[in-house]
């Protein structure tokens, strides 16, 4: 409705809307302040706080002192190889069920929806079972195997609804034009769904990098991604604040910035295609 | 060569039956025009002949080779689509040239053959653009584009001009039957219109329900309809056809008379009815008379400067010679 | 398209998956009710001999399922009022035209891609600690004791924490729906005669109804699941104050190496989950004919 609003409407609309957001969005504002802040300072109360002296001595230690970047590197193994694979199998089958639709077609989308119903817990013990038998607890294979699994339906939804999307004509004249089936994909679906499979990704890598009931149960050290190494800092002492800051800074700032990049996708990809 | 043969050819979807077994044979260089009413099954007619579905059964041959079971893209049969369906990642150049490349051409021949149908079809100014930033017009000629680099044995057409506007249309129009004149190869074109299909084809193929109606000519099936479904599908306005004691008078069940052959007259007549709406078009003007005591409505197209006006008597007389006789079944007496 | 040749590539192409997610379902869920089947403790070696029910009599008759229990549906009950009446009020406000709609946009979806172990810490530490933590400074400074949240009120804190972070999630949702209400409906109505507040409530609130229930079914679905938070900040203390049903689990399973009580627990788990999830498939079908 393109319609006048009164400035001070706006103004006032505006200034609602910016409390709200800031209140929400203040204890991830609050951490970065803290990380840049000396643990002295950094339990300090809030106004000392911030006319407190700036500096990135956190950073440093925890890079240094920690195996900060060891975590993180696991982090990045463990979501972008669950990922990648899980779009390798993800596309052919979301391929076939969006262009060669069946009879059953529906019922294994649902199928394979109901497959994310299951609450984690009930098969915890076992898959750890499992693992400890393969020797494969603490590892990031078994990490990025089950990360795999769990969002495979995610990808297969979310790359079927953008493949909907794309008019079947324009694969069948890819067909007439005497493309074969690999040609076809190949020069012209992948092409098109550029934009469908990136937010597929981004999405998943978001969702793989903030996991944290398998790899908080199936890690200690070895394998630990963020999640887990932040879970560490959970003693007692309240003297960690300025390094917990910094190292939780660095532990959501990558995937923050993707999901701002994808916040739109990030809804079709939750509500697998219920809400556009 | 282009010739396409259909023996006995069906299709079901699951339990229905959408085309029963069919023989249609279409000669090389022929127009043929496949009509109907939507849900006719002449589309699904072409997507057998296309490839881009299986037959349940029967037998398609192209050029008398057995194509049954031939992919699309060994038919060598090229197709333009409702949708124009243009691959809107690429340029208007690398859409036409696709075929081409599939064919594994090498690049100066793409090139050669891609500029020659640009200049063909008054594209050469639009090659480096995106489909996206084309006019409907130029997207539809893109598509013919796309077809006619191949140099198939036949082109397939869906419903192309269904997405223009009006004045459009006839322009395409004229541009496809310009390029049937000049290429001479088979064409093979699926519409619900039958003013496309009175202008444009050599031979009209009536399709209802998966059934052929009739097949032949345009003024064949303007001329001598075989049965009621074709009598009230080709022609524009729709021919008058009614039954009862005036039908009767005719030996017959059902009769007809097209608009074009009644001549109405303010003053006397065969039948008297009285005038709804006329339609000026210029021209001609159409009247739409009720209560004629024959059909609920019937059209009568008089000169453009018949002046008559809502509620208006009328009187209508049929040139005898032209009126269209019907059994109980609906088919042609002779 | 369907021809023979597309279909059985389509077949080959789609068995992957479904063998794949077939073995992550049935072998684990087969486990899971055959161990809670067996009197089996890791820390016990020897035989697992068959005890039938016996693990779920155990489990069901402890005083911490009931517990758990309801610190489950409080937690998913008070989690969901929240989230669902706070992300509608921010959706409808920011859908209002103002000044820098991206960025507050921005600022409010944030907490969703924090991950939750990182929240639980800031939470507990930053803000809930009594003695360096901010309301802690902010009851000082207006001269009032200090309150412990994570003491004295363990869960109330912990459904803080998640609505905090599940709350976006609504608000991102709901703001989705609403920006694709047609506005040729509301110019409709209004040239109908239907004023400002009959215009939200017969058209806007209708066309929320069905994102609210797809932001309930979905949430439900993870917040039963809700596991990281309370592993870090409460250990699902004091006592069992803060313990959900996932948790009372991991400490059977994982603390207690009970392997047949935990599984006993699993499957109660994956039976409540399945009743939320069979409403959210319904819709979600109904959905695919659309």
């Amino acid at each position: 409705m393109a319609r006048a609003v009164t400035p001070r409407r706006k103004a006032f609309n505006t200034l609602a809307a910016w409390i709200v957001g800031v209140l929400v969005f203040f204890p991830i504002l609050w951490i970065v302040i803290l990380s840049f802040k000396t643990e002295g300072d950094a339990i300090k109360t809030p106004l000392a706080v911030l006319s407190a002296p700036w500096t990135m001595e956190s950073y440093a230690v925890v890079q240094e002192r920690s195996d900060y970047f060891r975590h993180f590197w696991n982090s990045v193994v463990i979501s972008l190889g669950s990922t990648v694979i899980g779009l390798v199998i993800a596309v052919p089958s979301a391929w076939a069920m969006a262009f060669v639709p069946g009879r059953r077609t529906k019922d294994v989308l649902m199928w394979m929806l109901s497959t994310k119903m299951l609450p984690p817990v009930g098969v915890l013990l076992p898959i750890y079972l499992i693992c400890q038998s393969l020797g494969l607890l603490d590892t990031k294979i078994a990490l990025v195997v089950i990360l795999m699994l769990i969002n495979l339906p995610i990808m297969i939804w979310m790359l079927y609804t953008y493949f909907k999307e794309i008019p079947r004509d324009i694969l069948e004249a890819a067909r007439m034009d005497g493309a074969s089936l690999k040609e076809e994909v190949l020069y012209v679906l992948l092409p098109m769904a550029v934009p469908g499979i990136a937010s597929t990704l981004l999405l998943n890598i978001i969702l793989a990098w903030n996991e944290s009931f398998w790899t908080l149960n199936l890690t200690a050290a070895k394998a630990a991604p963020l999640t887990a190494f932040i879970a560490s800092y959970s003693s007692p002492e309240g003297l960690f604040y300025a390094k917990l800051s910094a190292a939780s800074t660095m532990a959501i700032a990558p995937i923050l910035i993707m999901g701002w990049f994808s916040q739109k996708q990030l809804v079709r990809g939750l509500t697998f295609g219920a809400v556009k | 060569m282009g010739r396409i043969t259909l023996d006995k050819v069906s299709k079901s979807f699951g339990e229905v039956e959408v085309i029963p077994p069919l023989d249609l044979t279409i000669d090389d260089g022929e127009f043929v025009v496949f009509v109907g009413p939507s849900g006719c099954g002449k589309s699904t007619l072409l997507r057998l002949i296309a490839g881009l579905e299986d037959v349940s059964g029967g037998e398609i041959r192209i050029d008398r080779e057995p194509a049954t079971h031939l992919p699309p893209a060994k038919r060598r049969l090229a197709m333009v689509f409702q949708s124009y369906a243009l691959y809107p990642h690429m340029t208007v150049r690398k859409n036409i040239a696709f075929p081409l490349r599939m064919a594994g051409l090498d690049k100066a021949e793409q090139d050669r053959k891609v500029e020659e149908a640009a200049r063909v079809l008054n594209l050469t100014d639009y090659l480096d653009r995106r489909p996206g930033q084309l006019s409907g017009g130029q997207r539809q000629r893109v598509a013919i584009g796309r077809s006619i680099v191949r140099e198939p044995s036949a082109f397939l057409f869906d419903e192309p001009l269904s997405n223009l506007d009006a004045a459009l249309r006839v322009g395409m129009r004229l541009e496809i039957s310009e390029l049937h004149a000049r290429l001479k190869t088979t064409m093979i074109y699926v519409t619900h219109d039958q003013v496309e299909a009175m202008t444009m084809a050599d031979k009209i193929v009536v399709l209802q329900a998966g059934r052929i109606e009739q097949v032949g000519s345009p003024l064949e099936l303007y001329r001598t309809p075989k049965n009621v479904f074709v009598a009230g599908f080709i022609g524009s306005p729709k021919m008058n056809l009614f039954s009862g004691p005036e039908a009767a008078k005719h030996d017959a069940h059902t009769i007809g008379i097209r608009p074009e052959h009644i001549a109405a007259s303010t003053t006397e007549g065969t039948w008297q009815g009285r005038v709804v709406v006329s339609e000026h078009l210029g021209s001609d003007t159409f009247l739409h008379v009720h209560d004629t005591g024959l059909a609920e409505v019937m059209t009568v197209r008089v000169d453009g400067e018949f002046d008559v006006r809502h509620g208006d008597s009328v009187f209508l007389t049929p040139e005898p010679d032209k009126i269209h006789r019907f059994d109980a079944a609906g088919l042609r007496i002779a | 398209m369907s021809t023979k040749a597309s279909r059985s590539a389509a077949r080959a192409m789609i068995s992957p998956s479904v063998l794949l997610l077939l073995c992550w379902m049935v072998v684990p869920l087969a486990m899971t009710v055959w161990f809670s089947l067996l009197r089996y403790n890791l820390l016990m070696p020897g035989a697992h001999p068959f005890v039938g029910l016996e693990n779920y009599q155990y489990f069901v008759s402890d005083p911490a399922f009931t517990d758990a229990i309801v610190n489950t549906l409080l937690l998913v009950g008070g989690v969901l009022l929240i989230t669902v009446v706070g992300g509608v009020l921010l959706a409808l406000l920011l859908d209002l035209p103002i000044w820098g709609q991206g960025i507050v946009r921005i600022m409010v979806i944030a907490p969703f891609f924090v991950m939750p172990t990182v929240s639980a810490l800031v939470w507990k530490n930053m803000f809930f600690d009594p003695v360096n933590g901010l309301f802690g400074h902010l009851a000082k400074t207006i001269g009032v004791q200090p309150y412990d949240f994570l003491a004295q009120a363990p869960l109330a804190s912990i459904i803080g924490i998640v609505s905090w972070q599940w709350l976006p999630f609504a608000t991102l949702i709901l703001l989705t729906a609403l920006q694709s209400l047609d506005s040729e409906q509301l110019e409709a109505a209004e040239m109908d005669g239907a004023g400002a507040f009959a215009r939200f409530y017969h058209i806007v609130v209708p066309h929320l109804a069905r994102a609210v229930t797809v932001v309930i079914l979905i949430q439900t679905i993870f917040l039963l699941s809700v596991f990281a938070e309370i592993f870090v900040t409460t250990n699902g203390g004091p006592g069992t104050a803060s313990t959900n049903l996932t948790y009372l689990i991991y400490k059977e399973s994982l603390l207690s190496f009970d392997v047949g009580t935990g599984s006993a627990g699993g499957v109660i788990a994956i039976i409540l989950a399945n009743i939320v999830a069979i409403f959210l498939m319904r819709m979600i079908g109904r959905n695919l004919d659309a």
